[in-house]
């Protein structure tokens, strides 16, 4: 296979480019041929939304970089300096701010829509544990991020997530004494943050390559969760997708400009404007809300080793779910047995959110704990007893299956409504 | 299905979100110029905002990230901002000497502090701290309506309450016990519009000039978010117009 590749390219200096480094032919084959299953609804938009979503965070992210200064002393200053004298800073800062959120509320819908819909099953289980690895460096990243305009959330946050570590027996004062970098969080601290905070998120690009790779294998899932048994079940990913995706795109940057141009702060904490102060605590400490979940099961246990184990479990499971639903159909639409426990397990999460910016006192803690409780055993015993024992409902023979046997518009209350609405 | 999924990722980041900023005492809502998705600055209040927070509050409370030069948005003439800049000594440095000087206070400095650091402000404040201003707006959930309630908030101490020495009453205060007397007596300024300085009238002209402060770029944030957004709708609508007719040369 040595000599030029074989381009169909008309242009000649395209063509000549692909004859050497063959990206057309590439995008081509996986962007615009792809063949993608017929039957996305608008849920399926959020893989490309999160891509997006990193691209703005990283362009916007250098640009304040340009303009930050990592060091305890002034980190509080800079940020005010970019609202208020670098030219639309306001607009670069406010949009990296709410461009956090907005990626975990992508990112979640995105993975729920796995969730209900089967994605991380076979063949899909290394596409589904590199997803995982996205959102574990996700909210490393963010974290980090959250420190560096050293605020009161951002120092206090800091301590008490670092500290954590010092659950682990023997080892546990070292590691975050290595963490800080010095006997408390400090500037040392902050700068290691900010030189990581730059540096993972090109770490997310390229798991998020690695991502889309493993998802060019396998192809796409879709609402059915069947495999697509020929041409007739696929379309070409351009224009039918692309278009598809814009329309979602539009939405979620009106979502987006929503957030930025008109409550820039209602997703943050008011303390993270009074400037660091290690001698002052904040009456409650908590997460951006993104985290709120986890920090709620990380307060569910009266233990403090127990509840870091549990908060890391809760994503640890994540990484062997494909092999804890023991169920052979993907689509949570043919699981009448399933399907209402995972109805429960999302409110189960909204209300862990809840609980979590709560004070661990009172009832708050009890519902947390019952909410912790159902959050492991939604996947360690629900998931693989309930595939045992459901008896699924039929799976339509194919993706076109539906519309071809009866030629008309799909009857109300059929099981596989391909072209719905979100 | 689909509807319930995006409710609830949302409910839930922006419940909690909302939440998690909570207030302790229940503030009263009052209506501001620049409330709402549309309120602009009142610049009339803003200024008599502005002479509130030189003649009282910038005895002990600094605004360390607004310039002078800044004040030309509330309306200031630029002769006005040189010779507010210049009732201030900033202290500036070194000379040719090597030496720390002072000279009066130029468009570009920022608002002096009126302590050097956190400790002279103590030593001078019987142990408190009096904060800087300059996002005071920002750092409070509710922001504007906590600084109008804590400044009108000021009240005997219910029966049975002991108060530390040197503290006061306050109804909004976290504790209730706060190191800065009442700040605003009625009269406290004169001001030069003729405008009657009632406590309240005071309290809610520093409050719009604080939250300027705050969010100096609000105006122009909002204007721009209206036209952004009227933008991506139309772009929205279109792309939905172009994908129902791309999809229906689809036989589905």
């Amino acid at each position: 296979m040595v000599g030029l590749h074989k381009s169909d390219v008309a242009n000649p200096v395209l063509r000549w480019i692909d004859q050497r480094l063959p990206v057309i032919t590439m995008l081509q084959k996986e962007y615009s041929q792809f063949p993608t299953p017929k039957n996305f609804n608008y849920l399926w938009n959020f893989g490309a939304l999160a891509m997006v979503n990193l691209v703005i965070m990283i362009v916007t992210g250098i640009v304040l970089a340009m303009h930050y200064t990592p060091h305890t002393a002034m980190a509080f200053d800079s940020v005010e300096r970019i609202m208020r004298d670098v030219n639309f800073g306001w607009l670069i800062r406010y949009i990296h701010m709410n461009g956090a959120s907005m990626f975990f509320i992508v990112v979640y819908i995105h993975i729920f829509r796995g969730l209900y819909y089967g994605s991380y099953k076979t063949p899909r289980e290394l596409l589904w544990i590199l997803g995982v690895v996205i959102l574990l460096l996700m909210m490393a990243t963010a974290f980090m991020g959250y420190v560096l305009p050293w605020g009161q959330m951002s120092f206090w946050g800091a301590t008490v997530i670092t500290n954590l570590f010092s659950a682990f027996p023997l080892v546990g004062e070292s590691i975050v004494t290595w963490l800080w970098g010095g006997f408390s969080v400090d500037n040392a601290t902050l700068n290691r943050f900010f030189s990581l905070h730059y540096l993972l998120p090109f770490v997310i690009a390229g798991v998020v390559f690695l991502h889309v790779v493993a998802l060019h294998i396998t192809g796409s899932n879709n609402p059915l969760g069947i495999d697509p048994k020929g041409p007739q079940d696929t379309i070409p990913f351009h224009p039918y997708y692309t278009i598809k995706d814009s329309v979602g795109l539009g939405v979620y940057a009106m979502v987006f400009a929503f957030l930025v141009f008109f409550f820039p702060n209602y997703l943050g904490h008011p303390d993270n404007y009074i400037p660091a102060n290690p001698l002052v605590t904040p009456a409650h400490i908590v997460p951006e809300w993104y985290f709120l979940p986890f920090y709620a099961i990380l307060r569910a246990v009266p233990d403090k080793l127990g509840g870091v184990l549990l908060m890391f479990g809760s994503i640890a499971v994540l990484f062997v779910l494909p092999w804890l639903d023991t169920s052979p159909v993907r689509s949570m639409r043919f699981r009448p047995l399933l399907k209402p426990f995972f109805f429960v397990f999302m409110i189960v999460c909204v209300v862990l959110g809840y609980a979590g910016a709560m004070p661990a006192e009172g009832i708050w803690v009890t519902i947390s704990q019952v909410g912790t409780a159902y959050y492991f055993l939604y996947f360690l015993v629900i998931l693989p007893v309930v595939g045992k024992l459901e008896r699924p409902l039929p799976l339509p023979e194919s993706i076109a299956a539906p519309v071809l046997r009866g030629g008309g518009p799909v009857p109300a209350g059929a099981v596989a409504k391909p072209m719905e609405k979100a | 299905m689909r509807r319930l999924v995006l409710a609830l990722a949302l409910g839930a980041g922006l419940a909690t979100g909302a939440h998690a900023a909570g207030p302790a005492v229940p503030l009263p809502q009052e209506q501001w110029s620049f409330s709402g998705l549309f309120g602009t600055f009142d610049r009339a209040a803003a200024q008599r905002g502005l002479q509130v927070y030189k003649e009282v509050c910038s005895v002990c409370h600094g605004l360390r990230q607004v310039a002078y030069r800044n004040l030309a948005a509330l309306g200031l003439s630029e002769d006005e901002v040189k010779a507010l800049a210049a009732t201030v000594q900033i202290k500036d440095g070194p000379n040719d000497l090597g030496e720390m000087f002072e000279r009066p206070g130029r468009p570009s400095d920022r608002f002096r502090s009126p302590f050097p650091n956190e400790n002279a402000a103590r030593a001078a404040n019987n142990g408190a701290y009096p904060p800087d201003l300059s996002v005071m707006v920002k750092a409070r959930a509710d922001g504007a309506n906590y600084l109008h309630a804590l400044l009108t908030g000021y009240a005997d101490p219910p029966a049975g309450m002991t108060m530390m020495a040197g503290m006061n009453y306050n109804k909004y205060f976290p504790g209730h016990q706060i190191a800065m007397a009442a700040p605003l007596p009625e009269d406290r300024v004169t001001y030069a519009d003729g405008t009657k300085a009632t406590t309240e009238q005071m309290s809610r002209d520093l409050t719009t000039f604080l939250a300027w402060a705050a969010e100096p770029e609000l105006e122009e944030r909002r204007a721009m978010g209206v036209r952004i957004i009227l933008f991506l709708l139309v772009l929205t609508v279109m792309a939905y117009m172009v994908k129902r007719k791309i999809w229906a040369d689809l036989k589905h």
